[in-house]
């Protein structure tokens, strides 16, 4: 249970940081909060030459408000996020989420653009930053492009981040215009603080007359990677976000879901509490929406 | 690969030692330092019997590399203590409220019990149960553990934080 050698560097800037993953190609992996990747490592499924460490760099971390939503720098800790009135008022799906996300001791440390490099498929905050589709912004020597979190996710744990690039930041866009807002994030796992079986994440907007205007609604656990159920999206606008119309949003859970079956759930088990959980997340959102005032964030 | 040296402050004390990058800040404390209270469990971060103080938040020492800890605080069981090496007031709840069996547990417990009462002095139940769900204790049924933070509290507050 001890790693195997690797050579470490401290880099105290993203130049440094891009230079010496440009040097090393595959051979080096950036160290965060190093709540996966040190365990990786100790059981050998990662066997990193060089370890390049970003914790001392002060331009990957905090959270600001922009014009555009909250910009999240990749090495801000999830327990900062968790602490962060700006996510509390302007994300509070992401707020919801994070205290799912490990424990106090293992947020301490982890890091919300540790997450997202990951792509864990049943992870908190992937789930999130794909409900509210997140860009994420990926530097490498001499270059830097911005992803929709759309398409990022490949596979369990496979994202198209190649392996010279940084995440360096994660912008969370805020849904604009009026309407009244709700969100709603619910999770099963055996134990609180586990990878979860199944999570569901819903975030609505309605009118002032009740009718559901825009609705996000997705799933992780449940596939290879978190996802958006536009069926089950398309299913809520329009409507009063009644019986009705949650029923029909359960038949394109049903349909969109193609679970598998491992040692901590059947397939059938997570299609059951998928389609639950969607509910409870969305009833969550509705009853959220009918208490706020117009307009209010998020 | 190479060893490097590093200084880290380590329950109030300066301490330098040499480090290889794969060491843990955990066998390090343990084996470099000869600080063997704080007790490998999973050694992948299950666990929690390793938790310590970092810049003072609790966090697991197994998921740490040594050369991470250059220039930081830690404090550790052993930190714990009254100066003359009597037990301090969270390690005496703890045996006041019988809150340990075998105790191997115990070192991560009062750690993340410490880190709490620091941040929250009056914690409701749910909060000293959501603090130590990261820490795994196989004898207890964690009653007694959650009566000893309770007492804990109690105690702290007593003195006046």
């Amino acid at each position: 249970m001890k790693a195997a050698p690797f050579e470490y560097f401290v880099a105290d800037s993203i130049d440094e940081v891009t230079t010496g993953l440009a040097d090393s190609g595959e051979e080096a992996t950036i160290i965060a909060g190093g709540q996966t990747l040190v365990p990786l490592m100790a059981m050998r499924l990662a066997r990193p030459a060089l370890l390049i460490d970003v914790n001392g760099i002060g331009d990957l971390q905090g959270i600001d408000l922009l014009a555009g939503g909250v910009r999240i720098k990749a090495c801000t800790r999830q327990s900062d996020a968790l602490k962060s009135t700006i996510i509390g008022e302007r994300l509070p799906l992401l707020a919801k989420a994070l205290p799912y996300v490990g424990h106090a001791q293992t947020r301490n440390r982890g890091t919300v653009g540790g997450s997202i490099a990951l792509g864990d498929p049943a992870a908190e905050i992937p789930l999130v930053a794909t409900a509210l589709d997140a860009r994420i912004t990926l530097v490498k020597k001499g270059n830097s492009r911005e992803l929709s979190i759309h398409g990022f996710y490949q596979g369990p744990m496979m994202t198209s981040r190649e392996p010279d690039e940084c995440i360096t930041e994660i912008l969370f866009p805020q849904w604009q215009g009026e309407g009244r807002r709700g969100t709603g994030f619910q999770e099963v796992s055996l134990r609180h603080g586990d990878f979860a079986i199944v999570a569901a994440a819903a975030q609505i907007s309605v009118g002032e007359d009740g009718v559901c205007a825009r609705a996000s609604v997705a799933l992780g656990g449940v596939s290879g990677t978190p996802f958006r159920i536009s069926a089950a999206e398309d299913a809520l606008r329009g409507t009063m976000i009644d019986d009705p119309a949650l029923r029909a949003v359960a038949n394109a859970v049903d349909q969109a879901v193609d679970p598998q079956s491992d040692l901590h759930a059947s397939a059938s088990y997570r299609r059951r509490v998928a389609k639950v959980l969607v509910e409870r997340v969305i009833r969550e959102a509705a009853r959220e929406a009918a208490n706020h005032a117009a307009g209010d964030a998020p | 690969m190479k060893p490097r040296k590093i200084t880290l402050e380590v329950n109030g004390r300066v301490r330098s030692a040499t480090a290889e990058p794969r060491l843990t800040l955990l066998d390090f404390l343990r084996y470099a330092l000869n600080l063997t209270g704080t007790h490998m469990g999973c050694e992948h971060g299950v666990c929690g019997a390793c938790t310590v103080m970092f810049d003072g938040l609790a966090v697991r020492s197994c998921l740490i590399y040594a050369v991470q800890a250059d220039g930081h605080d830690v404090t550790t069981v052993e930190g714990l203590c009254n100066g003359d090496g009597t037990p301090g007031p969270i390690q005496e709840a703890f045996q006041d409220a019988h809150g340990l069996q075998c105790g191997y547990c115990t070192p991560g417990m009062l750690i993340s019990a410490q880190a709490l009462l620091q941040s929250t002095p009056d914690p409701s139940d749910d909060e000293i149960r959501e603090a130590l769900g990261g820490n795994l204790c196989r004898c207890t049924g964690y009653a007694q553990i959650i009566d000893a933070v309770r007492l804990a509290a109690v105690s702290f507050q007593g003195a006046g934080g």
